[in-house]
C-alpha cells in the first residue's frame, strides 16, 4: 500500500493555499504535517481523502483503503459507545469491536450514551473508529486534541502499530508524538507564490 | 448499507429523533380542521382528501432537515463519504429510513384521521393506496431537496421554500385518486400517474443526492 502525492495545488473560496506539494508515502510510513494555523494542514488531508478537489497534480492510492478522522468524531450522541462502533464495524464490515474498544481503554465506557461523554473520550472513540476500519491508510486530523498526555502516548502506539504492519498514516499535530520514523512535512514550504489566478474557470472552481 | 438504514430508524426513535414529532403534528393539523370548518358533514367529507394529503406533506416536511443536517455537523457526513459506500447508497438508504419513519406511519394513521373528517366509505382504500405509494416520492425529493441545503446554517425555512414546489405534483395525482373515487369516477388513472411519480424519484433522487452532497461537503 502506498501513497504518492505529485505536484498538488488546493485552492479554498478562491485563494491558494499551498502549490506543487509532491511526496510519496510507501508501506510502513508516517508523515507529520507541520505549518501554522491556516496553512492548509486540514485542506491537505480533505484533499487526500477525496472530499476537497485538487487544482493540480495527481494522487496516486486505493481511495477503498482510506480512513479519514476529521476535527469532528463522527459520534451520535443518542447511541451508545458501543452502538456507534457498531454502526462503523456495519459500514466497514468489521467485527473485531472488543479489541478495539479494550485498545483506546473504552470498554467501561461501552455503555454511556455519546452525549455523555467528555472531550478526550469522544476523541478516543472517534480514534476507535480507525482501528475498526482495518484501512490501510490512515488521515487524521490534529488527532491528539483533548487527550491526555496518557492517552496520546496510547495513540502514538497504535500509531506506530499499524505502520508496523505495512500501514500508511498521514496527521497533523502541533506536538511532539514520540512516533518513531517519522517524516515531516512542513506547510508553509509550499505556501503559494506569484500572482493568484482571479478566474474562477481556471481556478477550476466549476470542474 | 444496511447498517446506515438500521442506525437512522434507531435514531429517529431516540430522544430528539422527530418520530413522535411527525405523527402529533399530522395529528394536530387534521383535528384543526373541522375545528376551523365547522362541523358541516358535506364540506367536511369533500375537503377531506385535500386536507389528509396537505397534512400528509407538511408533517413529512417537518423532519426533512434531520435527514444530512445532524450527520454533517457531527462530522459523520465527512466520514461516511470518505467510507467503502457510495454517495448514492448513503442518499438512498437515509431517504427509505426517512419513508419508514414518516411515510409509513403517516398512512397508517391516516384512516383513523379519514373517519373524523366523515371521508365516504368509498375513498378509504384509496386514500390507503395513495397515501402508501406516494409518500416514497415524497422522502426521496425531500432528501434530494435537504442534500441540496445541507451546509446552510438553520437552513429548514429555505428547505421549505425549495421543497414544497416539488411535491406539487404528487399532492394533485394523490388527492385526485381519493377524490375521483369518492365521487364515483375510475381513480385508477391518477393512481398510475403517482405511482409514476415515486418510481420516476426513487430512481433518479439518489443520484441527485449524491452531486448535491459533493458539492455541499466542499
Amino acid at each position: 500500500m502506498s501513497l504518492s502525492v505529485q505536484n498538488i495545488s488546493c485552492l479554498r473560496a478562491g485563494r491558494a493555499i499551498f502549490e506543487n506539494l509532491s511526496f510519496d508515502l510507501k508501506k510502513g510510513d508516517c508523515l507529520v504535517l507541520r505549518g501554522p494555523n491556516g496553512s492548509g494542514k486540514t485542506t491537505l488531508l480533505k484533499t487526500l481523502a477525496g472530499i476537497l478537489p485538487s487544482a493540480t497534480g495527481e494522487i496516486h492510492c486505493d481511495p477503498a483503503q482510506i480512513s479519514y478522522a476529521g476535527h469532528l468524531d463522527a459520534i451520535k450522541a443518542q447511541l451508545t459507545v458501543r452502538e456507534n462502533l457498531t454502526f462503523w464495524a456495519g459500514i466497514y464490515d468489521a467485527g473485531n469491536l472488543d479489541r478495539v474498544l479494550s485498545e483506546f481503554d473504552l470498554t467501561t465506557l461501552a455503555d454511556r450514551y455519546g452525549q455523555t461523554l467528555s472531550a478526550g473520550q469522544r476523541r478516543r472513540l472517534g480514534l476507535a473508529r480507525m482501528i475498526l476500519t482495518e484501512c490501510q491508510i490512515w488521515l487524521l486530523d490534529e488527532p491528539t486534541n483533548s487527550l491526555d498526555a496518557e492517552h496520546a502516548a496510547i495513540f502514538a502506539k497504535a500509531v506506530n502499530k499499524h505502520c508496523s504492519n505495512g500501514g500508511v498514516a498521514v496527521l497533523s499535530s502541533h506536538i511532539d508524538l514520540h512516533i518513531p520514523n517519522t517524516q515531516t512535512l512542513d506547510l508553509s514550504d509550499f505556501a503559494p507564490t506569484g500572482a493568484t489566478e482571479t478566474d474562477p474557470f481556471l481556478q477550476g472552481g466549476f470542474s | 448499507m444496511k447498517s446506515l438504514f438500521l442506525r437512522d430508524i434507531k435514531l429517529a426513535f431516540r430522544s430528539g429523533g422527530g418520530f413522535g414529532l411527525t405523527l402529533a403534528f399530522f395529528l394536530i393539523v387534521i383535528l384543526f380542521v373541522p375545528l376551523g370548518v365547522g362541523a358541516d358533514n358535506a364540506i367536511l367529507a369533500r375537503i377531506a382528501p385535500g386536507i389528509l394529503w396537505i397534512g400528509a406533506i407538511l408533517s413529512c416536511l417537518l423532519s426533512l432537515d434531520r435527514i444530512f443536517q445532524l450527520d454533517f455537523e457531527d462530522g459523520t457526513l465527512e466520514a461516511l463519504a470518505t467510507s467503502p459506500l457510495p454517495l448514492e447508497s448513503i442518499a438512498a438508504s437515509k431517504a427509505a429510513a426517512h419513508w419508514i419513519t414518516t411515510g409509513l406511519p403517516l398512512t397508517i394513521i391516516a384512516p383513523l384521521l379519514a373517519y373524523l373528517l366523515q371521508l365516504p366509505y368509498a375513498g378509504y382504500f384509496w386514500l390507503i393506496s395513495s397515501l402508501l405509494i406516494g409518500t416514497p416520492a415524497l422522502s426521496f425529493i425531500g432528501t434530494f431537496a435537504a442534500a441540496v441545503t445541507v451546509g446552510v446554517k438553520r437552513g429548514g425555512l429555505l428547505l421549505s421554500l425549495l421543497v414544497l414546489p416539488l411535491y406539487i405534483p404528487t399532492l394533485i395525482f394523490g388527492a385526485q385518486t381519493v377524490i375521483r373515487a369518492t365521487i364515483s369516477l375510475n381513480p385508477m388513472p391518477a393512481l398510475l400517474l403517482t405511482v409514476g411519480i415515486s418510481l420516476f424519484s426513487i430512481a433518479l433522487m439518489p443520484f441527485a443526492c449524491a452531486l448535491a452532497l459533493k458539492v455541499n461537503l466542499k
